[in-house]
């Protein structure tokens, strides 16, 4: 059965078929995905996994989730024409999937509500999620607090002082927020210790993942969840310019936006899918977050993918300044991408972002996430390839009020 | 090369349970790491987990995380570990590597096997290898002749006890409680009811770990499991000490007091 009258279809969930299907019954997107975590959480991984597949088939729970992403998160989010800023871009057409608009500011808040929604049908009273910026730890705490669940937020101590203003953002909404001092201090520590909460309340807590990384079912459901993001996109970017892109471009950290404008393009084999990493201050001196175009094969956080690594296997610490692309693995689907050569990836300096960061401000009037300026500077090169003819469509992913601290430091504001 | 059989075999003969003593390889220190090890069996342990440190300890509770923090500071490679392991062998017990699975992945699952096998080691325990991910580890550790060892929790039913059981040579692993390592004020009731259960569904040796801390909660246990598996109550020992030979000193102690536990 599908549900027609939303911006959501039961087919937005359920049984895409693309790249041949969902992961198979392991969870896998060819070698990449799976479950490597302690036996402990496998049956709460089955029944989150049961309950998901019950709920894409339910016409209610699709028709509550997609009632929340109109009527709370602001959706659909509108396309923006950048014809300033695409000057700059060899004259290529840019248009803007506008995620910053949602409620809360960035896309998270798609995958959080659908999440929140299937926590409550797991009978759960308590989420608990990490965050590396901070934007998925605010999306979680406002659908906790939507909600009535109570709330505990994992954040590395490094992340909490960059991100000062999403930490107070979090208290306000009546979540706790945990700094997590072992190891990097970042994304990767704070994943740590919420699944060890979660090993140890799995009874009555559900683990809201924020990314498409981690064990299986994670991966498939956060995908599931930001998909809106490309469903929604393509049907307006036709409206709009009355073709499909040539292009579309992302960030990517653990993956969750890029897959989440990616996937619903897949199967349009004409439309090149181009995701950016954060490279840091630059490959040479190992200091980024170039997991797909530098790393090696491993497991991390209980996935088959891509990982920043030694030769023994230990994980190395990322670097970016921005702290939503400060992580050392990424979705085993974009490794899967990857490898398929259905999608490229590159990286993104820290200066090449901030300079597109600046450049969106002051071309558009639209202050981007500094994750999201990643995937603006590699619009500009792109556009600068694919030449005056190209229409490209990039996901702004986020809104930049949270960075300002980073950004006048940068510019001496 | 005493094996986990002999072990059992001999604690069985006795009317007793074993004792399955944790320590990182590199912690304090390289060489320290062995000397403690040496202490934990000279004062009663019958089998040793080297724990191989890895990055994103993420079963770990504070304690084995400080100490696998300091280890990889110290800077232990898989050689290290594996240098512990052939010293610690020496001295008689059945030793075996506790490691997650993406440090074995990236030395190659067959060469990891093979290595561990010379260095007089006598199998793993690979705390985040699923029983659907372990099918390579349990070829390789077959083909080099060393045991597997899995984990079943109080959360798995059945099935999964089945699955984990089915996987495992030398003994299963029960963890005796929902959470991370670390010793606790009780040893978890789930315990008793999953080492029961986890019989009925294999003939092997069943041990229980997590939140052993004292000689009294290893009598405890001893009473329904084949061993009782004690880490970060001997770590602690360690990272209290003041020097190195009070932290031996104090890792003796506290390994006589299990050595009677388990025999009590």
């Amino acid at each position: 059965m599908t549900v027609t009258d939303g911006i959501l279809t039961s087919a937005d969930l359920a049984g895409h078929g693309v790249h041949g299907d969902d992961p198979d019954t392991d969870g896998k997107f060819g070698v990449f995905g799976g479950r490597y975590v302690p036996e402990a959480l496998i049956p709460a991984l089955d029944e989150v996994a049961a309950e998901y597949d019950k709920a894409r088939n339910d016409p209610a729970f699709i028709g509550e989730f997609d009632h929340l992403l109109r009527t709370y998160a602001g959706r659909p989010t509108t396309l923006t024409d950048v014809p300033r800023f695409s000057e700059h871009a060899g004259g290529a057409r840019i248009v803007l999937k506008r995620e910053d608009l949602t409620h809360t500011g960035a896309h998270k808040i798609n995958n959080v509500l659908g999440q929140a929604l299937l926590t409550k049908r797991l009978g759960k009273n308590r989420l608990i999620a990490e965050t590396g910026a901070g934007q998925h730890g605010v999306a979680t705490a406002t659908a906790a607090a939507l909600m009535g669940l109570e709330c505990v937020i994992y954040m590395g101590a490094v992340d909490c002082e960059r991100q000062a203003l999403n930490v107070a953002r979090m208290k306000l909404l009546g979540a706790s927020v945990v700094p997590v001092t072992n190891g990097s201090q970042t994304l990767k520590d704070a994943i740590n210790e919420a699944f060890r909460d979660w090993v140890a309340n799995v009874d009555h807590t559900h683990y809201l993942f924020g990314t498409i990384a981690g064990p299986h079912p994670f991966p498939e459901i956060v995908r599931d969840f930001a998909r809106i993001i490309g469903v929604e996109a393509r049907r307006q970017i036709l409206e709009l310019a009355g073709r499909l892109p040539d292009a579309v471009a992302a960030a990517v950290g653990g993956g969750s936006n890029a897959i989440g404008i990616f996937h619903a393009f897949i199967e349009d084999q004409g439309v090149q899918l181009h995701g950016y990493e954060a490279g840091g201050r630059g490959k040479e001196n190992g200091e980024h977050a170039l997991t797909l175009t530098e790393g090696s094969i491993g497991v991390l956080h209980g996935s088959r993918t891509y990982v920043l690594q030694d030769d023994e296997g230990q994980t190395i610490e990322s670097h970016s300044i921005s702290a939503g692309l400060d992580y050392p693995g990424v979705g085993p689907e974009h490794a899967w991408l990857k490898d398929t050569g259905r999608a490229t990836y590159h990286g993104i300096t820290d200066a090449e972002a901030m300079d597109a960061f600046a450049l969106l401000a002051r071309t558009e009037g639209i202050i981007p996430a500094i994750e999201s300026s990643h995937a603006l500077a590699g619009a500009l090169k792109l556009g600068r390839e694919l030449g005056p003819e190209a229409l490209l469509l990039v996901n702004l992913s986020g809104r930049g009020d949270k960075d300002m601290g980073t950004a006048m430091k940068y510019f001496n504001l | 090369m005493t094996t986990l059989q002999t072990v059992f075999a001999k604690a069985k003969a006795d009317d007793r349970a074993a004792l399955i003593g944790y320590l990182p390889a590199g912690f304090p220190t390289k060489d320290g790491a062995i000397a403690a090890a040496t202490a934990m069996v000279e004062s009663g342990c019958d089998v040793i987990e080297i724990g191989l440190p890895y990055s994103d300890p993420l079963m770990d509770g504070p304690t084995i995380q400080d100490a696998v923090h300091r280890s990889l500071v110290n800077g232990t490679r898989i050689a290290d570990v594996l240098r512990t392991v052939e010293g610690v062998a020496k001295t008689g017990a059945a030793t075996l590597v506790m490691t997650y699975w993406n440090p074995i992945d990236r030395y190659g699952a067959d060469r990891f096997a093979r290595d561990l096998a010379n260095a007089g080691g006598t199998g793993t325990i690979t705390p985040d290898l699923t029983p659907e991910e372990s099918g390579p580890w349990r070829e390789a550790s077959a083909q080099a002749g060393i045991d597997t060892v899995f984990l079943v929790a109080p959360s798995s039913p059945e099935t999964r006890i089945k699955a984990v059981a089915e996987c495992c040579t030398g003994f299963v692993y029960a963890a005796s409680l929902m959470g991370v390592t670390g010793a606790r004020e009780t040893v978890s009731e789930a315990a008793e009811g999953l080492v029961e259960r986890t019989r009925k569904q294999t003939s092997l040796p069943v041990c229980v770990g997590l939140g052993v801390g004292t000689g009294a909660q290893a009598a405890q246990v001893a009473r329904y499991a084949d061993g009782v598996i004690v880490g970060s109550a001997f770590i602690r020992r360690l990272l209290d000490a003041q020097d190195e030979a009070s932290g031996l000193a104090a890792v003796r102690k506290l390994g006589a007091e299990m050595a009677a536990g388990v025999r009590a």
